[in-house]
């Protein structure tokens, strides 16, 4: 709803709106200017900007001292690994839904999605033990299966909005031509369905990149991703500001910049189609 | 290919999901109910048997309950009011012709890539911290004392830190609502001499119902269950204070060791959920339907 104002109205929006801006962003932007400040002057009262000692030991002494490339190379996997799984599960059902709707599918659909209502903390115990019991605790493939669980409804919901707005009548023109049912899917659909299936994908890498609690409490060592590896560092009083920032840094960069690539995609999916 | 075959394979491609979920719902909710008959702490671990209602009993006449209950409501209940007027504000803010709306989106949406222990940890060290934090440090350029955010607001500072979580996708939800609303309607209001306000509450309001309410059900999804922020910043205290209802079944499972009990505290708090499930499904499921 762009409108013609005059100069001076559009000066002090700018201003005003970039104020803001700045001001949400600026939690994120003080740990990364954290990050690079010696220990001493990250402390420092009054706060020192343009004067501190600049530094990259922090980097350094976190690459050092604990194990990130194994922390990202878990996050990856897990987070990729329960999203590829995720969607092949739920695209048959997604598609099934928006195509072949039931009198049922909108209870179906609502129900899925109240599964994600239940507080992760009151099955804990039950899961954790089940872990146990099964060996999938402190495992890859253990967390892949437990966060696809987790998001598939969110899975199911984005795909089936976005099928249902290709138009129907291209699937019956295509099984006019005597397409079978997997060929209607993989080259009449798929292709239509590829900027869905890829915003709903992202959306979900990054859901289960940041996913903590699960993470945490079903692992100890051997799995643990990045959310596991920056609980490690949140601990000490005082006197590792700038450690813990360079640490906080890496965890969330992968993620932040995948995330500003792809804005425009996520808004979208995220709405369950309700915003156009 | 017949419907009948159709509608058979339908049947059978939405079955892995449903199996899938099925299970994952069930299997720890029957365990759960299973323990919550039963007395079962990890520091007597040969004392077992059943005991009936009292793990429930228990959960609900201590003291912290009610408490928990009104911490979870004012956080979820906070969150959303926060992010939803803020988010239709700096909204209507960007919308305008501004200078650089794609590095504003990016700027505005960053918050929402911070994973919660992070987010958590940003705000209780680097800002809320009474000695080293930022805010002590403006508290003490104006000579003032520096507030004891996370000792004597415990709850509004939680609620402060998920609503910066959350702040960035009701923004940016309202902004691609509003972006969607036509300007000839509202050019048309103002020679009609609408007034900003009554433009607002006339035009831009109605159309933005929709939207507000995908913010409000997305976003109760995910806060019922809010974990992560209460236990990197204050553990649920001082005391209580600062308890909701997943905290407490934490605490009763992981401190004070009490299985059963964490267990009549989880199956508690899937009815309320549910409850509050069903009355968001009824009221927003249809607002969602297109």
């Amino acid at each position: 709803m762009a409108r013609a104002q005059s100069p001076r109205r559009r000066l002090l929006m700018t201003l005003a709106a970039w104020s803001v801006a700045l001001l949400i962003f600026f939690p994120v932007l003080w740990m990364v200017i954290t990050s690079f400040k010696t220990e001493a002057s990250a402390v420092a009262s009054p706060p020192e900007f343009l004067s501190a000692d600049w530094t990259l030991e922090n980097y350094a002494e976190v690459w050092a001292r604990s194990d990130y490339p194994r922390f990202f190379w878990n996050s990856v996997v897990i987070s990729i690994g329960s999203t590829l799984l995720g969607l092949a599960v739920a695209i048959p059902a997604a598609w099934a839904m928006a195509f072949v709707p039931a009198k049922r599918t909108k209870d179906l659909l609502m129900w899925m999605l109240s599964t994600k209502m239940m507080p992760a903390v009151a099955v804990m115990i039950p899961l954790y033990l089940v872990f146990q019991r099964t060996g999938l605790f402190d495992t890859k493939i253990g967390l892949v299966l437990a966060l696809m669980l987790m998001n598939l409804p969110i899975i199911v919901w984005m795909l089936y909005t976005y099928f249902r707005e290709i138009p129907g009548e291209i699937l019956e023109a295509a099984r006019m031509d005597g397409a079978g049912l997997w060929n209607e899917i993989l080259h009449v659909l798929t292709p239509m369905a590829i900027p869905g299936i890829a915003s709903t994908m992202l959306l979900n890498v990054i859901l289960a990149w940041n996913e903590a609690f699960w993470t945490i409490t079903l692992t100890t060592t051997k799995a643990a991703p990045l959310s596991a590896f920056i609980a490690s560092f949140s601990a000490p009083q005082g006197l590792f500001y700038a450690k813990l920032s360079a640490a906080s840094a890496m965890a969330i960069a992968p993620i932040l910049i995948l995330g500003w690539f792809s804005q425009k995609q996520l808004v979208r999916g995220l709405t369950f189609g309700a915003v156009k | 290919m017949s419907t009948q075959t159709n509608r058979l394979a339908a049947r059978l491609m939405v079955a892995p999901s449903v199996i899938l979920l099925f299970i994952w719902m069930i299997v720890p909710l029957a365990m759960t109910l299973y323990f919550s008959f039963r007395l079962y702490r990890l520091l007597t671990p040969e004392r077992t048997g059943w005991v009936g209602f009292n793990n429930y009993i228990w959960f609900l006449n201590s003291p912290d309950f009610w408490l928990a209950i009104w911490n979870t409501l004012a956080l979820v209940g906070g969150v959303l009011i926060i992010t939803v007027v803020l988010g239709t504000l700096i909204a209507l803010l960007i919308d305008q012709p501004v200078k650089g709306q794609g590095v504003l989106r990016i700027l505005v949406i960053a918050p929402f890539f911070v994973m919660p222990p992070v987010a958590a940890s940003i705000w209780e060290n680097l800002f809320m911290h009474p000695q080293n934090g930022l805010f002590a440090a403006i508290a003490r350029g104006f000579g003032a004392q520096p507030i004891l955010f996370l000792e004597q607001y415990p709850m509004p500072s939680v609620i402060g830190i998920v609503a910066w979580e959350w702040l960035p996708f009701a923004t940016l939800i309202l902004l691609t609502a509003l972006q969607s609303l036509s300007s000839e309607q509202l050019e048309a209001a103002e020679m009609d001499g609408a007034g900003s306000f009554s433009r607002f509450r006339h035009i831009i309001l109605p159309h933005l119902t929709r939207a507000i309410t995908a913010v409000i059900l997305i976003q109760t999804i995910f806060l019922l269950g809010i974990f992560g922020e209460i236990y990197t910043t204050t553990q649920g205290g001082p005391g209580s204070a600062s308890t909701t209802l997943p905290y407490m079944i934490f605490k009763q499972a992981i401190v004070a060791k009490d299985i059963g009990r964490a267990a009549a505290g989880g199956i508690i708090a899937v009815i309320l959920a549910n409850i509050v499930a069903v009355f968001l499904m009824r009221g927003l499921g249809k607002n969602l339907d297109a």
